[in-house]
């Protein structure tokens, strides 16, 4: 693992080998090992150490950047070569900024917001698992399908991790972090249950725990029947409820509302969800994982970005607000200011919010009391294959998989065939009955947030597969 | 790099491997993005290390690494091997792997110009110039254009005696264009959408694109989307053109045809398929025009997926997947050969880079043009009513490849043999053997695209690999349209 101290020099020798007016230097990278498992025994079982550093070189209003794995000098010669030749045959771009001193990064310089302290992310129990570690985690899984004769697929994974930012006018920040990962499929012979989980610290997760629920769920969903399409009460786990919300957070984005390519254009300050959704963007929060500085090194601002249904502001990257105040649509968008969730420049997506956390409604409801108080609906374990099919009203298609169950009479009655969902994102949070309280969640089709699991009415599934 | 390659080798067979093979490898990329009227992003990228995949004890083991200095080297293969000896403690039985004769062989993409050849300068002219013609329409709210230059070097070498260097290099270009305007934002992309086309060669591809030609009328399409009608919601006769069917291809044969998801071992991500391995020659996949075949080599074009040797050091093969409309081929590796009873690998394990473990991966799974001489207009004026669509939008399949969703950026209606009209977010649905048994004409050569498709994700840590799609326009008889729209 690359330390602070390497890092500082690799900087100090890129400082050295550019003529540029201003230079950047990125690094990140660590160890990752994954475990994989399917039909019950290990398949696949990797690890790697790699470390990329990246140069920006600024010459005035012209910026670049290039990357490299190699740290010797003639390696850290030719990605500043690569970056000056780069950035010195760019048009001018006048939105360029300097590149931001230590005092502006950290909020002490211009009375921004105030910065979120964030926990140590970093658990030496996690940055020491072995091979044989998540081989016995995987032994234990693999116990759990055995006795419920079903076949296990997944993976063990574990990682050690670096992010770490250095400029020419003194910005000095570093980051470490470990993570943990158990996702785990359970298969019988016409159904499957599916649980997920990760932490920074691998003493949270309960890999037998994870796998006792998968199993449960694929014996539950077993002989699943054909229910016909149509709209339906839905109970979401907090992984599909995920799975679903992610697709809008890049709208949440100054460029995305320069660009109006965000479904928020002109709706900025309407109620657009239902009361209970109240959205927080919060790196510092205790269930949140990453880093505590975005790509310019600026540290991430907490940040309502919508309070009771009404869509209060977006995120920015520093050149971002300096644009939208300039904008025609400045008095239209709320608060602007750069709030610390930029992309390393040169980029054209500009921000966006990745630490997502829900806030917890007044009277949480546990999904067994969602079922319990449903009629007629169904309960969905996770979500596939997602994909926005209009923008502007968020219309996303997706699959129901792996644990979708008929409730009826408040009881769950049994698997049904996955189906197929055509629904507005948008009407799906005015439609929320109720809410959990939020976890930290993980699926496949988003990146992890603080969720709830949710109850929606009118959920639109419009076609059902056949299995 | 032989003597790298020898010395993890070495350490390997040491410590006990009864097989290894070791993969060094150096990437280079350029990207290059433009966002109305400046530049997006500018990015050069180098990226080299080296790996090695191990069977011991009868398992698997496979480490990474940056670092080519010995002690590196030797400390991964050891690490490969002690994480074999750990997956041997939740094994059923010994990996075993087709036989496969040692090549030693020297392999390149054949190209006229390399890309990283031609000036940043040129590029973005080039890239501008785009961006120009699309903003010259009024109504374009943003201009998105992209290059992008890959090249890739690889030595293989493994304890069985192979010893192959394969250089391959790839170019890809596109842009979109969007018209937002009052709740509506519509989008037009050429000459495909999600970055555009990509293919095996140089930089003379970018001059077979026609860029700038057609720059002006994809911007038209995209502010005219806001005055067209609805698509509408039925079951129709449908055209798709070479592009969507390419994708349609990737997603309802290209994976379900990947004997490692048939086989389960990725059930948890990216899911089985509904191909178990009783339809083998059994099953009906399509109608009799539907000929499918995947196919790595150079002469069946520059595709994503064309390579001289895979990454475990097997050749680059023609497999026959739909012959007929009769499902007769998997995409199998030597660990997989023998469950469908082959006694060679299929030669498809291919992985995104030097850190990544090789996979089973679509190669270039391309629909055969048909043999009657038919062009598109011509199919046109042989349908009576339909809804040709043009270009993806969006798609979604389920995990085991049935139920499948696509929506295009544009539509047309097809009366009497004419484009009557233009519809707006088109969509269009089924069940995967349903469809292709509706296909009842297929354009021939002429009309024929070996699209790429460079962001094909699978695997756990997912992998993104570019996979090649040879389509030419095709129709399918009575497929649900627009229900993407109905209740949402």
């Amino acid at each position: 693992m690359l330390t602070k101290e390497q890092a500082g020099d690799i900087f100090d020798r890129i400082r050295k080998f550019t003529s540029a007016d201003g230079v950047e230097v990125s690094i990140s990278g660590g160890r990752f090992a994954l475990t994989r498992f399917a039909n019950n025994t290990i398949h696949q079982n990797v690890a790697e150490e790699n470390h990329i550093v990246s140069a920006r070189t600024a010459f005035g209003s012209k910026t670049a950047r290039a990357f490299t794995n190699k740290f010797d000098d003639e390696s850290l010669r030719q990605v500043v070569r690569s970056a000056e030749s780069l950035a010195k045959v760019q048009h001018p771009d006048p939105d360029l900024l300097p590149m931001p001193c230590s005092d502006e990064a950290s909020g002490r310089a211009g009375g921004g917001m105030r910065s979120p302290q964030v926990p140590s992310r970093h658990f030496q129990q996690t940055a020491a698992i072995t091979p044989e570690f998540r081989a016995d985690g995987v032994g234990k899984i693999v116990g759990v399908a055995d006795r419920h004769k079903l076949t296990t697929a997944g993976i063990f994974s574990s990682a050690e991790s670096v992010e770490g930012i250095f400029n020419s006018r003194g910005l000095s920040n570093w980051h470490t972090q470990t993570s943990a990962e158990v996702s785990i499929t359970m298969l019988a012979a016409d159904s499957s249950g599916w649980q997920k989980a990760n932490s920074p610290d691998v003493a949270n997760l309960d890999p037998l725990m994870l796998a006792e629920v998968a199993a449960k769920k694929a014996v539950d969903s077993a002989h699943p029947r054909e229910i016909p399409a149509g709209k339906y009460t839905v109970i979401l786990e907090p992984a599909a409820v995920l799975d679903i919300v992610g697709f809008m957070f890049w709208d949440y984005a100054g460029m995305a509302i320069l660009d109006q390519r965000s479904f928020l254009a002109g709706r900025i300050g309407t109620k657009l969800f239902g009361d209970n959704i109240t959205i927080w963007d919060d790196v510092a929060h205790p269930l949140q994982t990453g880093c505590p500085f975005d790509g310019e090194g600026m540290r991430r601002q907490r940040v309502a970005l919508v309070e009771n249904g009404i869509v209060k502001r977006v995120v920015y990257a520093r050149a971002t607000a300096e644009r939208m105040k300039r904008s025609e649509y400045k008095d239209k968008v709320g608060p602007i200011e750069a709030t610390g969730h930029g992309f390393s420049l040169p980029n054209e997506m500009g921000e966006m919010p990745q630490n997502i956390v829900f806030a917890p409604p007044g009277d949480p409801q546990t999904v067994a009391q969602m079922i319990a108080s449903t009629e007629r609906g169904v309960l969905v374990t996770r979500l596939w294959y997602i994909r926005e099919v209009e923008p502007f009203e968020k219309i996303l298609t997706g699959m129901t998989r792996d644990g979708t169950f008929y409730v009826e009479n408040g009881r769950v009655q049994g698997g049904v065939r996955n189906f197929r969902l055509n629904e507005s994102l948008i009407q799906m949070l005015s439609n929320v009955e109720a809410m959990s309280v939020p976890a930290r969640s993980c699926g496949e089709e988003s990146f992890d947030m603080v969720v709830p699991a949710m109850k929606v009415k009118n959920f639109n599934f419009t076609e059902v597969t056949k299995f | 790099m032989k003597h790298v390659a020898n010395w993890a080798l070495n350490a390997a067979s040491a410590r006990g491997a009864s097989y290894a093979d070791t993969r060094i490898v150096a990437q280079r990329s350029r990207a290059l993005t433009t966002k109305n009227g400046k530049v997006g992003s500018a990015l050069d990228s180098e990226s080299v290390g080296m790996s090695v995949r191990v069977i011991a004890d009868g398992a698997w083991g496979f480490a990474a690494s940056a670092e080519l200095g010995r002690g590196a080297v030797e400390a991964t293969a050891a690490e490969a091997v002690a994480i074999a000896r750990a997956s041997a403690r939740v094994k059923r039985e010994d990996i075993r792997l087709a036989p496969e004769k040692a090549a030693v062989a020297e392999w390149s993409t054949p190209y006229k110009i390399d890309p990283f050849s031609v000036s940043v300068e040129q590029n973005i002219e080039l890239l501008l110039k785009i961006d120009a013609e699309l903003r010259s329409v009024s109504g374009i709210t943003l201009a998105e254009a992209n290059l992008n230059f890959n090249r890739e070097q690889q030595w293989f070498v493994s304890s069985e005696g192979a010893d192959i260097h394969q250089t391959k290099l790839s170019t890809g270009a596109g842009y979109a264009a969007y018209a937002f305007a009052g709740n509506e934002i519509q989008k037009r992309s050429y000459p495909n959408s999600f970055g555009g086309q990509w293919q095996s060669k140089g930089y003379e591809l970018i001059d077979e694109l026609k860029l700038v030609e057609n720059a002006r009328r994809i911007a038209q399409e995209a502010v005219a989307l806001h005055q067209a009608d609805q698509c509408p919601e039925g079951k129709f006769d449908l055209i798709l053109d070479s592009s969507q069917l390419g994708l349609q291809i990737h997603e309802s044969v290209g994976h379900p045809i990947e004997l490692d998801r048939v086989l389960g071992m990725e059930a948890n991500f990216a899911g089985t398929s509904f191909l178990t391995l009783d339809k083998l020659r059994t099953l009906r996949y399509g109608s009799g025009l539907v000929n499918v075949v995947a196919d790595a080599r150079q002469e069946h074009g520059p595709g994503l997926g064309t390579f001289g040797y895979d990454d475990e050091g097997v050749a680059a093969q023609c497999t026959p997947i739909i012959t007929k409309g009769l499902f007769t081929g998997y995409l199998s590796s030597r660990e997989t050969a023998h469950t469908i009873g082959e006694n060679r690998s299929g030669g498809t394990l291919r992985a995104e880079g030097w850190n990544r473990l090789p996979m089973i991966r679509m190669t270039n799974i391309s629909l055969l043009p048909g043999e009657k001489p038919l062009s598109l207009e011509q199919l046109i004026a042989s349908t009576d009513h339909a809804i040709l669509m043009q270009t993806n939008r969006s798609w979604s399949i389920d995990d085991k490849r049935y139920n499948f969703q696509f929506g295009c950026e544009i539509g047309w209606e097809i009366k009497g043999g004419k484009r009557v009209r233009m519809v707006k977010n088109p969509s269009y649905s089924g069940i995967t053997t349903e469809f292709w048994n509706s296909l009842d004409a297929l354009c021939s050569r002429d009309e024929w695209t070996l699209w790429g498709t460079p962001n094909c994700g699978k695997g756990q840590p997912q992998q993104v690999m570019g996979t090649g799609h040879g389509a030419a326009a095709s129709r399918f008889r009575g497929i649900k349209v627009g229900s993407a729209f109905k209740g949402a």
